[in-house]
């Protein structure tokens, strides 16, 4: 049956006629053009899981697949580079899904100009990115554009991974009485990033989170935890994350302000800048939705030395308003955690 | 002290709460001024915490929401020249104009660069001297002495391609006419504790005086809206309509002398139009005539752009505290922070995105 294809752009020129930095900003509008447009366009049951990675069958088995693209300016920042990031980031995604990661392909946009010492320094980070997180680099690409055109480098990478338990580690797994736990505090990356891009000096330099969580999600497996649902916080925060499970998921999520982290530097630095943290982009930061009878066990794994994080609960599922999040704030009060609408942007007086 | 933790603490929020529920005997309306102080009341929830007989509601206090169309016209003209460079705010780049914003036109290739300080923007003219660089200057007192830096700056160094665009509005001025306004029901106000930091607590003596009005200088986080609240009910309980400072730790009663010597340097004050609500004599700031070669609006020909306001939008009742954002029958549904009608949805401080982003239930 010939699909019904349809010509006319989903999302109407009287809205939106051209991209705009937004639509890449991990909010409103970069879901509402992936639901819109691309979803729409591509749409099968695969994409329609919505999660980190497509989990897709594989003789017998269940192979995770997914891809990311690097874009970060500046290429360098404390804690990291956007090698680090490229190799994290998708081995994250993977993580996500409860996969293995095991292969990632690579592809290089490269701006003319771009100094060698540079690219290696880049490329010697992912080589070491690559063995932290226990992943070969199997297949790649290389293209140069002219100066002017690239912001120096771009990075692609997709990967593979294996699914080695029986769970469906998906939003719609994610059950009303399930808690939310959290390996650690917010905002650090992308304020790690601000500080160097803006030239911010603040007392203590705000080092990137980036870090791999494959270890910290394959020994939850193996301890028999019953994940629901895992989110890394990325681009849009925490808050983010929260948002778009609970609409996938179609439950309410309440949280506890007092409960989840920022470290003095990031909250200083957010202060000045008039930012939100729980909008802050993390790159070493999950979501984990557990049964509660499964807390304490996820907890002390979370909590192992080895691994260097420190596991907390922040919240819990309802079935109250599907979609919506709620949040208690310092003092008390309860309100609603939204999704950001576009890019957080600082504050003028 | 580290002032955030202190200023948030929940046992001190409870125990304020519970003393203004003590001295409240009778129903009072207080009118906080400053965009960021209303959105600390709803981001923290700090109306649910007061007794049913305290109404607060919403001043004009945000500069991205009064700037008038016309002016985000004007930018949006300047900005989309070849050989400018527009630099700006953040928040003002979202503000929708009568066809279109500036965020558009940077995504159409106009060179539109946010920035923190006006100091960046002089930067900017100074390493491009064959652009003309334009700064958006929008702000109550609080950001006038930067911006005035900014062209002292310039003219001392004799940089001829810079300008400022704009767009200072007053605090004391729009207090006076939301008072002498006969639909005016507020019985006294929280000032807005940045603005006061620069000028000093003096000039809302007379205010408070003439319209027997208790004004207090208050901060920013909730144990100073609350601790605000508190003494300005005290006041009102006592029929006293005095100038009162909470904001201790950042407002002295004579403000900033060296802040204000540069701001009468550089400005001068001229009467204002203030979205929603109209022309208010005396209300802005202007760039002197000593310092007229840095106007932009002298600079460029932005005598052609007139404005039309979206016939819904009630923004300007929202900014005089008349209306609630949820007595809008656009709230939520037309209007939305991806598609504002009016400023006081777009900006971090307007009081329709404080409402939207904290206080509206999904369906």
């Amino acid at each position: 049956m010939t699909p019904n294809l349809t010509s006319s752009c989903p999302i109407p020129i009287n809205e939106y006629p051209n991209v705009l930095l937004a639509h890449g900003g991990g909010g409103r509008l970069m879901n509402a053009l992936i639901e819109k447009m691309f979803a729409a366009a591509f749409d099968n049951p695969f994409l329609r899981q919505r999660h980190d990675a497509a989990v897709l069958p594989c003789n017998g088995q269940r192979m995770a697949f997914t891809t990311d693209s690097y874009v970060v300016k500046p290429l360098f920042f404390p804690g990291g580079d956007i090698g680090t990031l490229a190799v994290n980031g998708t081995v994250n995604d993977l993580a996500m899904c409860g996969a293995r990661p095991l292969w990632l392909s690579v592809a290089f946009i490269l701006e003319e100009g771009l100094p060698m010492e540079m690219l290696w320094r880049i490329v010697h980070s992912m080589q070491q990115a690559a063995a932290v997180a226990g992943v070969q680099i199997v297949a790649g690409d290389t293209k140069v554009v002219d100066k002017g055109k690239g912001d120096g480098l771009f990075i692609n990478t997709s990967g593979i991974g294996m699914m080695e338990h029986g769970l469906s580690i998906a939003p719609q797994s994610v059950r009303p009485g399930d808690v939310v736990l959290i390996n650690g505090d917010v905002g650090r990356h992308g304020m790690a990033i601000m500080s160097v891009r803006e030239g911010l000096e603040f007392e203590s330099t705000i080092e990137s989170d980036c870090a791999p969580l494959a270890d910290v999600v394959q020994m939850l497996l193996d301890s028999d935890v019953e994940i629901h649902c895992l989110r890394d916080l990325t681009r849009g925060g925490l808050s983010s994350a929260l948002n778009e499970i609970a609409e996938t998921a179609q439950v309410q999520i309440d949280i506890d302000e007092n409960a989840v982290s920022v470290c003095e530097e990031v909250r200083g630095a957010c202060e000045i800048l008039g930012f939100d943290p729980f909008y802050v982009a993390n790159e070493g930061r999950f979501i984990a939705f557990v049964p509660e009878r499964d807390l304490d066990r996820a907890l002390a794994v979370m909590n192992l030395q080895s691994l260097a994080f420190t596991g907390s609960v922040i919240g819990s599922v309802s079935a109250g308003s599907p979609g919506l999040v709620t949040m208690k704030s310092k003092i008390g009060a309860r309100r609603i955690l939204d999704m950001l609408s576009g890019e957080q942007l600082p504050r003028i007086c | 002290m580290k002032y955030i933790d202190e200023y948030r603490d929940a046992i001190a929020a409870e125990q304020l709460a519970e003393a203004i529920r003590l001295i409240t005997t009778r129903s009072w309306t207080i009118m906080e001024v400053c965009g960021g102080q209303t959105h600390a009341i709803v981001k923290f929830g700090i109306d649910e915490l007061l007794p049913k007989d305290v109404t607060l509601v919403h001043g004009p206090g945000c500069p991205v929401c009064v700037t008038p169309l016309e002016l985000i016209d004007k930018a949006i003209h300047i900005a989309s020249q070849p050989g400018v460079i527009f630099c700006s705010f953040g928040d003002m780049l979202r503000v929708p104009g009568s066809k279109t914003d500036l965020l558009a036109v940077k995504a159409l290739g106009g060179d539109i660069r946010i920035v923190y300080s006006p100091l960046d923007a002089v930067k900017v003219a100074r390493e491009n001297p064959e652009k003309h660089i334009v700064f958006f200057a929008v702000g109550f007192e609080t950001t006038a002495p930067a911006n005035a830096m900014a062209v002292f700056q310039a003219h001392r160094e004799g940089l001829n391609n810079f300008s400022l665009l704009v767009s200072h509005v007053l605090v004391p001025p729009a207090m006076k006419a939301i008072l002498s306004s006969p639909e005016n029901r507020v019985d006294g106000f929280l000032a807005a504790g940045h603005v006061c930091t620069i000028m000093g607590c003096a000039e809302y003596e007379p205010i408070a005086k003439k319209y027997q009005v208790p004004i207090i200088v208050t901060g920013f986080e909730p144990v100073d809206i609350l601790q605000g609240i508190y003494l300005c009910i005290q006041q009102l309980e006592k029929k006293r309509a005095e100038v009162e400072n909470q904001y201790t730790r950042a407002v002295r009663s004579e403000g900033n002398a060296s802040a204000q010597r540069l701001i009468h340097e550089v400005f001068c004050v001229i009467p204002r139009k203030w979205r929603g609500i109209g022309e208010i004599p005396q209300s802005g700031f202007g760039l002197s005539e000593k310092y007229a070669n840095f106007d932009a609006e002298r600079r460029f020909d932005v005598t052609n752009c007139s404005a039309e306001e979206s016939s819904e939008c009630i923004s300007g009742l929202i900014l005089q505290g008349i209306q609630n954002p949820k007595n809008c029958s656009a709230f939520g549904t037309r209007c939305t922070p991806e598609h504002p009608l009016g400023a006081t949805m777009v900006s971090n401080e307007g009081a329709c995105a404080a409402y939207y982003r904290y206080r509206r239930e999904k369906a």
